[in-house]
């Protein structure tokens, strides 16, 4: 029987952050990890640092998250490119939107600006013709996210964390977790294994949201800031079973990143030619330069979705020193050391720097 | 966009030529597809400046009714179809029955300056040649394994180099029993016999491995461990080449089984060279490493199979125990040296696409996580040259294969048509 | 192609000519043996020549990446490697 202050099951971005964190606290933490660091959901996704404005909860942990990034900006393992996120805007109706996304934006602390048509081409000469402007978020960025996942672990070791790869956690025992291989490990236990979830905490409901992505050969100066539509949201935040939506990274190789697309139903993790097709159809339309260039890889991941969209962060109702950090659907990344943080304020019973109530697992109870 | 073939066939080498001409003998509409720009694979390669050999003229001539598609890089497989990029855009095949004909490539190994330019296979350089890369007058020195490399330094010699030597790994006293055992083949021995004579007066050593490469910005000089020590060589080229690799690629994304021989995978097949696929064939090299002789006979067996034809395609069993024996003689005699392994230094860059060097990959032990902590794997070759490498090693095995099979334009990955799936079980970059 | 079998393009400006049939690498190798440099700088030139390896990437008339092993050589193609 060994003992710990805090046995982090997953070592996603969220379970590295939250092992990290915790073991940052001082507290005697274990790492339990079947395969690769951030092998899963982290690998697979874009890495993009952003602030989506159409939920306030969302927004209050993003912007949070946001600045803890901060202090990653220098750090070579996450490989950090602060590119800005230009919003582009297809109509008038569109456009007409920005200036609330402005103010929200701004609201909580994040500066945008709306920019007219003749900025959005002097900013991306290589966007189609025809779009109408756009809003500039310029201090948002991108990041390599396995990497950071493997660096955040590897600091917790430094501090002491244990971590137990090639192991998978079996079952949650009263003030236990038992891998498969028989070891059981004492102490409060930490749940952060995505779409995994339900296999060790099964009353939290969790859907998988597939999702495409294609990487191009290297193309320097091509592209300089992660570009998505306006009409973002409606893709994210829709229940369509199916939608895709232009959005492309230049990654700091000089590679394009090229996304996106979400699935509910789909279980396999098979490329969908359709889906590329049609992800890559509306990419082309906001950008006709990438009819040409060479893909070097199309991957597919899963988005760990709760039904309302919120991540669960905090402590499982029902059972005793079981805690939860797992749903952040598409905003894992961006969302990851402020739920690390605003978990460990829970955990030591500290005051969290921002509500914690709409992302309290209780309320799946309810 | 679509075209529908009864047969249809990849790789226009000997195996695919062969196949393609037994398929065609049954009437069956064949498509035999290449990426190169002509027909003849890497061994029967047309040379702009020479005559191609009788065989091949004649296998290319042989073929009636074969819709020869050049220039056509597989990029997806979907059911009983292939996507297909050309220089005119992107086109879907579909078949009845599938030959894979997609031969080998080299084995490269890394060692020190193994990146400047000036340092190609052994095939490689060979390839190069034929397609008129200049070498009248350089100094070149062959070195790796197997018989290849007699070849590639006869290739060389005729288009004028200065050959200033050849250098086997395998031992001595194992070549001599190679030489020994070629007189129960014949047809072989004449072969060796000629290339012999046309290297007339070039160094052959024995035992002897090439440990690093030198130059500014291009090569100068190589340093080469033999029976009498480490010596200097100044040099413009260096043809160094470890034998062959199946390119397994197309059938793993096919989701042909795979059998291992060493540590290179390669397609497993039924005694009609039937894979784990319905209506997915295999012929030649990427069967197991096996020569031109043995990738001829299995792809009329192939072929006559493929059209429907298992009597023809059993009658010629004998013939290709024999061309197998023969490679099984090749591989007992020039397996690799275990210093082979050793030469590159931790500053070595064994991941030539994203420049990742081997102290990089120090403590992993699967190919996922390397290539996500390191980018190892992840550029432009899809981890062909570096994963072989690797495995070569002892290091880990390459990982999975999934689309594009190549590099390929957006376009051409927007084009699919259908629901069906890539076969691909990958996930994550 | 023109009468006499060669084909006459540019490499880096310099005007080269080659047998038909001949690749682009070939091309190159008349004008440098530095095709691409690799992703910290230092040249890279054709390994495997067949395909697989991708050091020979050049530009081909405006279009990134492309293998010059693979390329037939074409009259009044612009090739360009990598500065």
């Amino acid at each position: 029987m060994t003992g710990y202050d805090l046995i982090v099951v997953g070592a996603g971005i969220i379970g590295a952050s939250c092992a990290d964190a915790a073991a940052g606290e001082g507290l005697r933490v274990a790492i339990v990890e079947p395969g690769p660091i951030g092998g899963g959901a982290t690998a697979a996704a874009m890495g993009h640092l952003v602030a989506m404005d159409d939920d306030p909860a969302e927004l209050a942990l993003a912007r949070y998250s946001l600045q803890q990034w901060d202090a990653f900006a220098d750090l070579p393992e996450a490989e950090f490119s602060r590119c800005g996120t230009l919003w582009v805007a297809r109509s008038e109706a569109e456009t007409r939107a920005i200036t609330t996304r402005v103010a929200r934006l701004a609201a909580a602390g994040v500066d945008a600006q709306a920019i007219d048509a003749q900025t959005l081409y002097e900013l991306e000469p290589e966007l189609a013709p025809g779009l109408c402007g756009g809003m500039l978020v310029p201090n948002e960025a991108v990041v390599y996210p396995p990497r950071v996942a493997r660096y955040l672990v590897q600091r917790a070791q430094a501090r002491g964390a244990q971590l137990h790869g090639g192991r998978s956690a079996r079952k949650l025992e009263r003030g236990s977790v038992v891998l498969d291989d028989g070891t059981r490990l004492s102490g409060p236990a930490l749940i952060a294994t995505g779409c995994a979830l339900p296999v060790l905490l099964p009353q939290l409901p969790m859907r998988g949201r597939k999702g495409h992505l294609v990487i191009t050969d290297r193309y320097p100066a091509l592209l300089r800031h992660q570009l998505i539509e306006l009409g973002y949201a409606d893709s994210a935040h829709g229940d369509a079973d199916s939608s895709v939506a232009f959005n492309v990274q230049p990654r700091p190789t000089g590679q394009i990143l090229i996304g996106s697309s979400r699935e509910f139903n789909a279980t396999d993790a098979t490329v969908s030619p359709a889906m590329v097709r049609r992800m890559l159809e509306r990419a082309f339309g906001f950008m006709p330069v990438l009819h040409g260039l060479q893909g070097l890889r199309v991957w597919t991941g899963f988005r760990p979705t709760t039904p309302d969209g919120q991540p669960y962060l905090g402590a499982v109702p029902g059972q005793q020193d079981v805690w939860v950090a797992a749903g952040h659907e598409g905003l894992g990344v961006t969302t990851a050391l402020g739920s690390a943080r605003l978990l460990l304020d829970l955990l030591l019973q500290r005051k969290p720097a921002i509500d914690p109530t709409p992302y309290a697992p209780s309320r799946m109870a309810a | 966009m679509t075209e529908r073939y009864d047969v249809l066939i990849v790789g226009a080498g000997p195996a695919g030529l062969a196949a393609a001409q037994a398929a065609a003998s049954h009437g069956a509409r064949v498509g035999l597809l290449d990426a190169q720009a002509r027909p003849g694979g890497q061994v029967w390669r047309h040379d702009v400046r020479r005559a191609a050999p009788r065989a091949a003229r004649k296998a290319i001539a042989a073929l009636h009714q074969v819709e020869i598609l050049t220039q056509h890089h597989v990029v997806a497989c979907e059911d009983h179809a292939l996507l297909v990029e050309t220089p005119q855009g992107a086109e879907r095949l579909t078949y009845g029955a599938l030959v894979l004909a997609t031969g080998a490539r080299e084995l490269l190994l890394p060692f020190p300056g193994w990146t400047l330019p000036g340092v190609a296979g052994a095939g490689g350089l060979q390839a190069l040649l034929k397609q008129g890369w200049p070498i009248a007058g350089k100094r070149v020195v062959v070195a790796g394994s197997g018989p290849l490399l007699l070849a590639a330094a006869a290739t060389l010699r005729a288009h004028g180099a200065r050959l200033l030597g050849i250098y086997e790994q395998a031992p001595a006293a194992t070549v001599n029993a190679f030489a020994r055992q070629l007189l129960h083949w014949p047809a072989r021995a004449a072969q060796a016999i000629s290339l012999r004579a046309r290297l007339a007066g070039v160094p052959y050593r024995c035992g002897s491995i090439v440990r690093s490469a030198h130059g500014e910005g291009q090569l100068g000089a190589i340093e080469i461990e033999g029976a009498r020590g480490v010596h200097r060589l100044e040099c413009d080229q260096l043809a160094v080449g470890y034998g062959l690799v199946p390119n397994v690629e197309l059938a793993g994304l096919l989701g042909c089984a795979m059998e291992h021989d060493g540590a290179h995978p390669q397609v497993q097949v039924d005694s009609l060279l039937r894979t784990s696929v319905a209506d997915v064939h295999a012929a030649g090299e990427l069967c197991g490493i096996g020569g031109l002789a043995a990738a001829r006979i299995e792809g009329a067996i192939a072929g006559h199979a493929a059209a429907g034809d298992d009597e023809a395609a059993t009658a010629l069993l004998p013939q290709r125990a024999q061309a197998r024996r023969f490679a099984d003689l090749l591989r007992r005699h020039f397996a690799l040296d275990p210093r082979l392994h050793a030469l590159a230094t931790p500053q070595t860059l064994v991941c030539r696409c994203e420049d990742v060097t081997l102290a990089a990959l120090d403590g992993f032990t699967d190919a996922r996580a390397a290539k996500l902590a390191t980018r190892c794997g992840m550029g432009a070759c899809q981890g062909r040259i570096c994963g072989s490498a690797l495995a070569e090693l002892g290091c880990f095995p390459r990982g999975g294969v999934r689309p594009p099979l190549f590099p390929a334009r957006l376009a051409t990955l927007a084009l699919a048509e259908s629901e069906p799936s890539f076969s691909d079980e990958y996930r994550g970059n | 192609m023109n009468l006499s079998g060669r084909v006459r393009l540019t490499v880096n400006g310099q005007p080269v000519e080659v047998p038909a049939g001949a690749s682009v690498a070939a091309a190159v190798a008349h004008v440098t043996l530095q095709f691409r440099r690799a992703v910290h700088g230092e040249p890279r030139a054709p390994l495997c020549g067949m395909g697989v390896c991708f050091e020979c990437r050049v530009q081909v008339d405006g279009v990134a990446h492309v293998r010059a092993c693979m390329t037939p050589a074409r009259d009044g193609m612009r090739v360009q490697t990598d500065d």
